[in-house]
């Protein structure tokens, strides 16, 4: 049994006489410890496919197994329970609390999963020193570079022990230097304590880091391999 | 379960960030809250005032008066017609079963004398009964008793008014006083009992017995004669049925036929006076809801503050949710803070209210009164503003699309 299997994944966008079918009819699969990286022009779906994966949207037909369970069918609260439980979203914007400390962006998924305070900053305080931010758990985001701040993100991600990372272009706001420090604690994650990771780039020296590549084009996977042929087009 | 106190902790660092926004909203509320709580001191301070003088009279008091003549179709005020006798008021006391106790009185003014002082002053012939009708305390001395009575013996009981006028800080005990020239012995002071719903001074009277003031200050009353009958009834419930009991009984005793008018009048005085209190009770009411308008606009205010709140935070919203955030978590958030924004209202709007009391109550004179009971609706009501106009704008935020939440600028 696959970590992750979508069968016949259909999403369809209605704007008033319009139809557009963002994603039409994929079928994947993702195994437990994999790391793929998701690439594609905008407007190819592939945002929608990381939502759907990440139980921010729910597909307008067709299957989504995750752990075996099919969630394609599940309500608002039980695809919060899942996010919370199974799935760390790392963002192009970092997407962190801006009136929190690194300490207690790190703690919200926590708090969602009804852990006690002193649990959480325990847990918390230990998920940063991982991605080698210990001295900054009482700054501010403000406060931290972009690479800090994305790091942040990352032990927030990580903090309830997910079963996938999912991350939306990670190093797009990120100069060269740091975006490389962030891919090697992802391949690091994935390497030492087999999260499954899967990220979504425009870049192919960021997609290289990933095991295997799923292109998408227009809402269809075009590819799906080790490795995918750079198109020049895009 | 998301615990409630991390809850309360998101909503408070919210508010804090906003602490100016915050403020005003609140103020708002301070507002409403400090006004109807300062128009139900007002109003409920009247009401007591009604009720201090409905007990100043005597509870349960009914008034026997004496009938009016009709002289050739012109009919003449009450007591033009001496109808009432002693023996009636002994007759209402001993078969009205509604009757607690009796008290005929002949009154009159007079001037009064002591020493170099003079005073004029209602002086109202009586029996003992009088101090349980009227429900009179004595400060000092005591009361005609029956032996006064019988005797026809010249002693007076003073009240308040009388004994500052007449002795000023002279204890009046045991002094002789001078009614129409005739020398009357002190043998009791009144306690004060203050104003008549009317105006009077209840204080202004000094009471004697009914006998001597028949034979010798108001000799021109027909011997058992009397000006009115004071009736206390046994409770408030059973004054119509006292008053009822009265009118049959004197009927009877005055041979009135089916066809003939009363040739007395039975007033119910504890009856008035309770309208008065439901009317001033309507009064207050009616403040309290003009007041409570004030209340609902605040109510507004935070409902405002918190959309726009809501607004300027759908990313966070969006952050909250794709990290695990049920829409009812997201909703609970969002109300406790306009809860607590509207019971900070709550509070600091008692105090203003009981402040504003105060000061209505010393610069204006009127009587104001605070009670845990309007203090609790205040405050119960404040929190009632908080969910029910910080229930949409938190079911807005619940309701959001993480995805789209998430892609907010």
């Amino acid at each position: 049994m696959s970590l992750i299997e979508l069968e016949n994944i259909v999403k369809v966008y209605k704007f008033g006489e319009f139809e557009i079918r963002v994603l039409d009819n994929i079928t994947v699969k993702i195994e437990k410890g994999e790391f793929v990286c998701i690439m594609g022009p905008s407007g190819s779906g592939k945002s929608t496919f990381m939502n759907i994966i990440g139980c921010l949207d729910t597909p307008t037909s067709g299957k989504y197994y995750l752990d075996g369970v099919d969630v394609s069918t599940f309500s608002l609260d039980q695809l919060a329970e899942i996010r919370n439980k199974k799935i760390g979203f790392v963002f192009q914007q970092f997407n962190l609390l801006p009136r929190a400390t690194a300490l207690e962006n790190v703690e919200l998924p926590l708090i969602y999963a009804g852990i006690s305070a002193k649990k959480r900053k325990e847990l918390a305080l230990h998920i940063l020193s991982k991605v080698g931010l210990s001295d900054r758990a009482n700054h501010y985001p403000r406060q931290l570079s972009g690479g800090q701040q994305q790091r942040v993100a990352i032990a927030r991600a990580l903090v309830n022990s997910p079963s996938i990372i999912l991350a939306d272009e990670p190093t797009g706001n990120l100069d060269s230097k740091s975006s490389l420090e962030i891919m090697e604690i992802f391949k690091k994650l994935n390497e030492e304590q087999g999260f499954t990771t899967i990220i979504v780039t425009h870049e192919p020296d960021i997609a290289a880091f990933g095991k295997r590549q799923i292109r998408f084009l227009d809402g269809k996977i075009v590819c799906d391999s080790k490795v995918c042929p750079v198109d020049e087009k895009l | 379960m998301i615990s409630i106190t991390s809850i309360i902790n998101i909503a408070l660092r919210a508010l804090r960030a906003n602490a100016m926004r915050s403020f005003l909203a609140i103020l708002g509320i301070i507002i409403g809250v400090g006004a109807v709580v300062t128009m139900i001191a007002i109003g409920s301070g009247a009401s007591e005032k009604i009720s201090k003088q409905i007990s100043s009279i005597g509870s349960n008091l009914i008034l026997v008066l004496p009938g009016a003549t009709t002289q050739g179709g012109i009919r003449m005020g009450h007591g033009t017609q001496q109808t009432l006798t002693m023996a009636d008021a002994e007759a209402i006391g001993r078969e009205c079963s509604a009757v607690m106790a009796v008290a005929p009185a002949i009154t009159g003014t007079a001037q009064v004398v002591f020493g170099n002082q003079n005073w004029a002053t209602a002086i109202i012939g009586t029996t003992p009964e009088m101090v349980t009708v009227r429900e009179w305390e004595l400060l000092w001395g005591r009361f005609i008793n029956e032996q006064d009575v019988r005797s026809g013996t010249k002693v007076a009981v003073i009240g308040q008014t009388v004994a500052e006028k007449l002795f000023g800080e002279v204890d009046p005990l045991g002094k002789i006083i001078r009614i129409k020239k005739i020398p009357f012995e002190v043998i009791g002071v009144l306690d004060k009992k203050g104003q008549s719903l009317t105006g009077q001074d209840q204080d202004d009277i000094i009471y004697v017995p009914i006998t001597t003031a028949q034979r010798t200050l108001f000799g021109q009353t027909l011997p058992g004669r009397v000006r009115l009958i004071y009736v206390k009834a046994s409770s408030l419930e059973s004054i119509p049925q006292a008053t009822e009991q009265i009118r049959t009984l004197l009927r009877q005793r005055h041979r009135i036929g089916p066809n003939q008018e009363d040739d007395f009048t039975v007033m119910d005085l504890t009856q008035m006076l309770k309208a008065a209190e439901e009317s001033t009770k309507t009064m207050s009411i009616l403040l309290g809801a003009i007041a409570s308008v004030s209340l609902l606009v605040g109510g507004i205010g935070i409902m405002n503050i918190m959309l726009v709140s809501v607004t300027e935070r759908t990313r966070e919203i969006g952050i909250r949710m794709a990290v695990g955030a049920k829409p009812k978590d997201i909703r609970m958030q969002f109300l406790i803070e306009s809860v607590f924004l509207t019971t900070i209202g709550g509070v600091f709007g008692l105090l203003l209210g009981i402040g504003a009391s105060l000061a209505v109550s010393s610069l204006m004179d009127w009587p104001v009164s605070i009670s845990l009971f309007s203090a609790i609706i205040a405050f119960g009501f404040s929190a009632f503003v908080g969910v029910f106009f910080g229930f949409y704008p938190a079911y807005k935020a619940s309701n959001l699309n993480p995805i789209e939440a998430l892609r907010y600028e």
